[in-house]
């Protein structure tokens, strides 16, 4: 489903050259859970970022849903992004100008769907974050489990493969995170692909595998103890 | 997508109405300034009669003093004298000749039941209106038998029309001015030549005269010299027609030449004109004979003067500052839109339909200045007409040129806007999430 053999991603400033994945082996399967743990710096958010297409990477290769990803041009990158991958992130990154309607609506739009079909995946998404009723509600307007809830409704509503998460709770108290790893459980339940950055080992003992990240290479792999339930968990770092 | 592109572009214009109106307007300041200046410089520059502007020429010849040109530093006088004027007409030698004069006289229409007033009147031939294309509501000019009998007709402007015969056909009524009765054989449509190239006596951009009369009656009833008379030497007395047989220029002199071998023809002809003068004793100095068609006879009379055009330059420096400005603006509001360009790169969108969506925008802005910048441009123009008189019939934008100047306004917005929304797209969507 996903595999990298060896990738390698370096960013190179005047002064500095800084190795963010080094010989960067992975593969997840479907219907996996996985947790990425690491410390800050250690290569976790730029793994996330080159499998979610939004960076590139100099060496090595990777396959995503059976298609490889190199020589793909933007235009492919894009499409296969806004298909198969939906995002996750700790700030939530809802459009403040928008309705909740209308922020879900933004991957819709890109994949082309027509209007009523853009409408029923909508609201089968907000209602399944439990916003069903809060449409034409500005994110300003909402809590932050609220608002990663719509992030999540905006993420589920194209059906993609992959829902890549980056600190997922890490904008939220212990309750609100509790609530929304539960919902990313169901939709992992349901056959989503998760892969989810986390500093907070406590969150990644909820996925099924995790691998701990660092200086840029995958140096640990483990399965977690399954069916931890989200509220024997701990408070998540802030 | 189109749809869902300008639903993104109004929301987010009226989501920072502040900036949007700042742009708005640096874009029609400059659309505004630099439209007022080439509404001028083209009306100015334009040729009324562009369609036979090779064929109409304007006669000069040399009568001058034999020790000063007319004209430095050694151009024949502008306009001729009454004698060259009815001799060359009289010659017959070009397809059609036209000599003219400004006068002016006393109007007593009292058979209308209107009180006398002053009227600007210009003395002509019969091909006048031929020549220049005169557009004629009611009537026509007169004839060639009608010319030689020196007969009391008059052509009237369409304003005189409406004053003495409240806008009806008056060809065939008489009218009362200058001490006899004329007969009105025609009245002149709308007619404002700009610039008003065949007598620029009074301005390129004056008025029109409001009647026109048979050429030979300026004699008959020893009229007014108006416009510029010139003379170079004193008239021998103060008799009328001392002064028509003088060497003073006042007439302006133009004759119809469709094929360049009846120019050379006609030259010939006012060679040997000259020569026979000379014979006479006058034409002192050397042969200087000049033939200026319409394009060349308005740039020697620089009716676009250079200070229009270097206002032009300026005004089209300061639109570019404006839309300089306006990118700033755009570059500056762009600068917090990155999260959200590289969250919709996230999403799915490409990087040409991002460059879509806020083109899109930048193009709203443009069209919105350009509008508005039209609007000031009427303004000023209105402006520009009330300070200065006679440029009255500059004022009025035509449809080309609007068109243009709001093109203009949206190329020029989106040119300099297209640079900061390519480098607002143009860093990876992870490095854009991060800002």
């Amino acid at each position: 489903m996903l595999a990298m053999n060896n990738i390698g991603k370096v960013f190179t400033t005047d002064v500095v050259q800084t190795h963010a994945l080094q010989d960067f082996t992975l593969q997840v399967d479907e219907g996996d859970f996985l947790a990425v743990t690491g410390t800050s710096g250690s290569g976790k958010t730029t793994f996330l970022n080159v499998a979610g297409l939004l960076e590139t990477f100099d060496s090595g290769q990777y396959t995503l849903d059976g298609q490889n990803i190199k020589g793909l041009n933007d235009k492919q990158r894009s499409q296969l992004r806004n298909e198969k991958i939906g995002f996750i992130f700790q700030s939530f990154n809802l459009i403040p100008d928008l309705n909740l309607f209308d922020n879900v609506d933004v991957p819709l739009r890109y994949r082309g769907f027509n209007g009523a079909q853009r409408k029923e995946r909508i609201l089968q998404s907000l209602e399944r974050v439990g916003l069903g009723k809060r449409l034409r509600h500005f994110p300003a307007q909402l809590s932050g489990g609220q608002q990663q809830r719509v992030a999540i409704a905006r993420a589920l509503a194209g059906s993609p493969r992959f829902l890549l998460a980056d600190e997922p709770t890490g904008n939220l108290d212990s309750d609100m995170a509790q609530s929304v790893m539960g919902l990313l459980q169901e939709i992992n339940q349901s056959g989503t692909t998760i892969i989810m950055v986390t500093h907070d080992q406590a969150l990644a003992k909820l996925a099924q595998r995790k691998i701990i990240v660092r200086d840029g290479k995958v140096c640990d792999i483990g399965v977690s103890t399954i069916g931890l339930q989200p509220q024997e968990l701990s408070a998540p770092r802030v | 997508m189109f749809r869902y592109y300008c639903k993104l572009a109004l929301n987010s214009i009226l989501q920072a109405k502040v900036h949007s109106s700042l742009t708005i307007l640096t874009v029609a300041l400059g659309i505004a300034a630099c439209t007022i200046v080439l509404t001028l410089l083209h009306s100015m520059s334009s040729n009324p009669v562009a369609h036979k502007s090779e064929q109409l020429f304007r006669v000069q010849l040399d009568n001058w003093d034999p020790n000063q040109a007319a004209v430095s530093p050694d151009l024949p006088p502008e306009f001729v004298t009454w004698t060259d004027a009815q001799n060359i007409v009289q010659a017959k030698q070009a397809k059609r000749q036209s000599a003219s004069a400004i006068t002016w006289g006393m109007v007593n229409p009292a058979e209308q039941g209107l009180t006398p007033f002053l009227a600007l009147m210009r003395v002509t031939g019969k091909d006048f209106f031929p020549m220049f294309d005169v557009p004629f509501l009611f009537g026509a000019g007169w004839g060639e038998t009608t010319e030689q009998n020196n007969e009391y007709v008059v052509v009237l402007s369409k304003e005189i029309n409406q004053q003495v015969f409240n806008g009806a056909n008056s060809v065939g009524q008489t009218l009362s001015m200058l001490g006899a009765t004329f007969t009105v054989v025609g009245v002149l449509n709308d007619w404002h030549l700009s610039p008003k190239f065949y007598d620029m006596s009074y301005g390129a951009f004056s008025d029109p005269e409001e009647i026109y009369l048979p050429f030979g009656l300026k004699a008959i009833f020893e009229l007014p010299h108006g416009g510029i008379t010139n003379c170079w030497k004193p008239v021998e007395s103060e008799r009328y027609e001392a002064f028509l047989h003088s060497e003073c220029t006042n007439f302006q002199l133009w004759v119809e030449l469709d094929e360049p071998r009846e120019k050379t023809q006609f030259n010939d002809y006012l060679t040997h004109y000259v020569e026979q003068q000379k014979s006479l004793g006058r034409f002192p100095r050397p042969m200087n004979n000049r033939l200026l068609n319409v394009n060349q006879w308005l740039e020697y009379k620089q009716v676009v003067k250079q200070d229009i055009q270097i206002m032009f330059w300026l005004s089209v420096m300061f639109l570019l500052v404006c839309l300089i400005n306006a990118a700033s603006l755009l570059s500056a509001k762009l600068h917090t839109k990155h999260s959200e360009i590289g969250l919709r790169r996230a999403l799915g969108a490409n990087f040409g339909q991002i460059i879509m969506q806020y083109s899109l925008e930048v193009i709203i802005v443009g069209l919105c200045g350009g509008i508005l910048g039209v609007l000031l441009a009427v303004a000023g123009l209105q402006g520009v007409a009330s300070l200065y008189a006679g440029y009255g019939q500059l004022i009025e934008l035509n449809v080309s040129i609007t068109l243009g100047v709001i093109l203009l306004a949206v190329a020029g917005t989106v040119i300099a806007g297209l640079v900061p929304v390519y480098s607002a797209c143009r860093p990876v969507p992870a490095m854009q999430l991060k800002q």
